[in-house]
């Protein structure tokens, strides 16, 4: 019992920004809000929101690694291609009868998860840091787009499930709960958005504890000073090894659920326009701290789409822009400063209210 | 078919990966190896290279002069850069990583909206020639030539010019060449327009062999990313060497199974050697002489 209350005590602390009745009741309120959204919304503007959410798994994994952790990772995208075009694999091949869908979720992530322990291994032992580690998951991403996308013959397949080469796998069952009578099919509305959220606000709970936890602090000293890190006693390459896997899997989750949402994967979600969207949303919101991931990641998926509309080609000359004065003029983030400017007003009005 | 021509095949498909390789590498090798900035904006800036070779030999010049042109033009335009984004990064190396990206999203997709999805391409020039059952071109064996020529100019400009010896003292300890009068500045800036330049002329050398589309690019730098990284720091000691290590790995893998697989035979070729030396060839040779 006491363990678990510590627990939840770590739901707040050094490594993350919000803290306190009023951060927590505004959390309470966003949920609630975001759990009555579609009674008061159709079928495609909730499937379209569902889309949105799909991409903060990918964001919040790259604030981990890079805002957290301090080692850019190109890669994210591919954990995301990896474990879409698994589950596509195995759900073609298997069905989705008796729950396999939600089965086939698990292990996809688990294959991601498997890769990024692989690459990982070989990356953080062989003490490869700082600008190499970037490049080194960049080639990684554009080796598994280019291989992907010379799969369109029909010798590629696995089992009954063809690669179909640059034009992507499409058709796989969407996840299915097997339910006595009739087993729900979580279509890309209202049934899919439910797991999705609870899935996010769990995601999002459970990196709050960990990044406060022991763990976390050790991942922030190795990102402030690796060798200090070291000095006192910790395995620097185990830490980020760890840290690695744990994005790897939450790219994953990613990846099966936009496969899932679209019923659709393709090579490119994996190339470099890819690669480069969630470096934006990460490094506008501020990438070391999860509300502002999550925040920054929101706001600017739905300017771009608000650009889209009005001319797709300029929107991404747009996020270039966008992420070039992000890095020049708010490094930190423009969330994240935004949030602490408020939480610094915050504080000055309750202390001159005490 | 006899064992000579087999050879020549061999050393031909060498040559050209060899070329390949240096040829796009070493750009980015001198603005890293100087600067310990890694510019993600390097395929934008062969792109750069190899679009103004196009209009200028469309244009009517001679593919030498037009070469050029993309050289000039793409070193001008990394001064730009360097003026803009990169001097405020420099304490920053993950953060410049960032912002070129940035700069390659916006490269690529303005290009796409100013000249559209394709530039009609430029001839190779030189005509082929024939050993044994095949035929070879002859542009491959000047690219080969040019690579080496590089290597050759780069290797001089370091070492026997004054700018040569102000950069090196400049890379080694940036506060004493200031202290004695260096402008630090300005020479950071020559070297990024040199890296960028050279970025211009792979553009320039290789427009004449490929279709030329917004994302051309994204082909070279996996390569040049790959040798960079095995060679290290230093462009000669590193690159020229990875080129070589490298350029075996993928013909080999290229003439077996394929092109793909030279690209894969290259990735784990990198994996493999960052995990026994970190600090690419060049960090094991210098680790070597001291």
């Amino acid at each position: 019992m006491t363990g678990l209350l510590a627990m939840f005590r770590r739901l707040e602390g050094p490594q993350t920004v919000g803290r306190g009745p009023a951060f927590w009741g505004l959390f309470a309120l966003v949920l609630a809000v975001a759990l009555a959204y579609p009674l008061f919304s159709d079928g495609y503007t909730v499937g379209n929101t569902v889309y949105f959410f799909v991409w903060v798994f990918i964001a919040l994994s790259l604030c981990l690694i890079w805002g957290y952790g301090g080692s850019l990772s190109f890669g994210q995208t591919a954990f995301f291609g990896i474990a879409g075009y698994s589950y596509g694999i195995l759900t073609i091949n298997f069905g989705s009868g008796y729950g396999f869908t939600l089965l086939a979720l698990v292990m996809a992530v688990a294959i991601a998860a498997l890769f990024a322990v692989l690459l990982g291994y070989f990356m953080f032992f062989g003490r490869i840091a700082g600008v190499f580690l970037g490049i080194v998951t960049l080639a990684v991403t554009l080796m598994l787009e280019r291989f992907m996308a010379q799969t369109a013959g029909p010798e590629w397949h696995i089992g009954a499930a063809r690669l179909n080469g640059f034009n992507g796998m499409s058709a796989m069952p969407p996840l299915t709960i097997p339910w006595p009578g009739e087993p729900i099919v979580l279509f890309a509305d209202v049934g899919l958005y439910y797991l999705v959220l609870g899935l996010l606000a769990f995601v999002y709970l459970a990196l709050r504890i960990l990044m406060n936890s022991s763990f976390g602090n050790v991942i922030v000293a190795i990102r402030e000073n690796p060798e200090r890190a070291e000095m006192l006693g910790y395995d620097v390459r185990k830490y980020q090894l760890i840290t690695f896997v744990i994005g790897a899997a939450l790219a994953g989750l990613s990846g099966v659920l936009y496969t899932v949402w679209g019923q659709y994967i393709t090579p490119s979600s994996m190339g470099m326009t890819a690669a480069a969207l969630p470096l934006i949303w990460v490094a506008v919101g501020g990438r070391s701290d999860l509300t502002s991931t999550v925040i920054g990641t929101l706001v600017v998926l739905a300017a771009f789409q608000a650009l889209t509309i009005y001319g797709s080609q300029y929107a991404l000359v747009f996020m270039g822009v966008l992420l070039v004065l992000t890095v020049l003029i708010a490094p930190n983030g423009l969330v994240l400063g935004a949030m602490n400017w408020l939480g610094r007003i915050a504080s000055r009005l309750t202390q001159r209210a005490g | 078919m006899d064992i000579a021509t087999h050879v020549f095949s061999a050393f031909y498909q060498f040559g050209d990966a060899f070329a390949f390789l240096v040829l796009s590498a070493c750009g980015l090798a001198v603005i890293f190896g100087m600067m310990g900035v890694i510019n993600l904006a390097h395929g934008e800036f062969i792109m750069c290279g190899a679009y103004v070779t196009a209009a200028t030999v469309h244009a009517g010049l001679p593919l030498p002069l037009g070469i050029l042109a993309g050289t000039i033009v793409s070193a001008l335009v990394g001064v730009l850069v360097e003026l803009a984004v990169i001097r405020h990064l420099y304490d920053r190396p993950l953060d410049t990583i960032v912002a070129t990206w940035g700069l390659s999203l916006i490269a690529t997709q303005g290009t796409l909206i100013m000249v559209g999805s394709t530039m009609a391409g430029v001839g190779t020039p030189f005509g082929s020639f024939q050993v044994g059952d095949y035929s070879y071109s002859i542009y491959r064996i000047v690219l080969f030539c040019a690579a080496l020529g590089v290597l050759a100019a780069l290797y001089a400009l370091f070492n026997w010019t004054r700018f040569g010896v102000l950069a090196r003292a400049t890379i080694q300890v940036p506060h004493m060449a200031a202290a004695l009068g260096v402008d630090t500045r300005l020479i950071y800036s020559l070297t990024f327009a040199c890296g960028a330049g050279l970025a211009g002329l792979a553009g320039g050398l290789y427009a004449p062999t490929m279709t030329l589309v917004p994302t051309m690019g994204a082909t070279f730098i996996m390569e040049a990313f790959v040798t960079v990284v095995i060679g290290g720091a230093d462009v000669f000691l590193g690159t020229a060497p990875a080129g070589g290590v490298l350029a075996v790995v993928k013909s080999a893998m290229t003439s077996w199974q394929g092109q793909l697989f030279g690209q894969i035979g290259l990735l784990v070729a990198v994996i493999i050697v960052v995990r026994v030396l970190p600090k690419g060839i060049s960090g094991f040779v210098l680790r070597e002489r001291t």
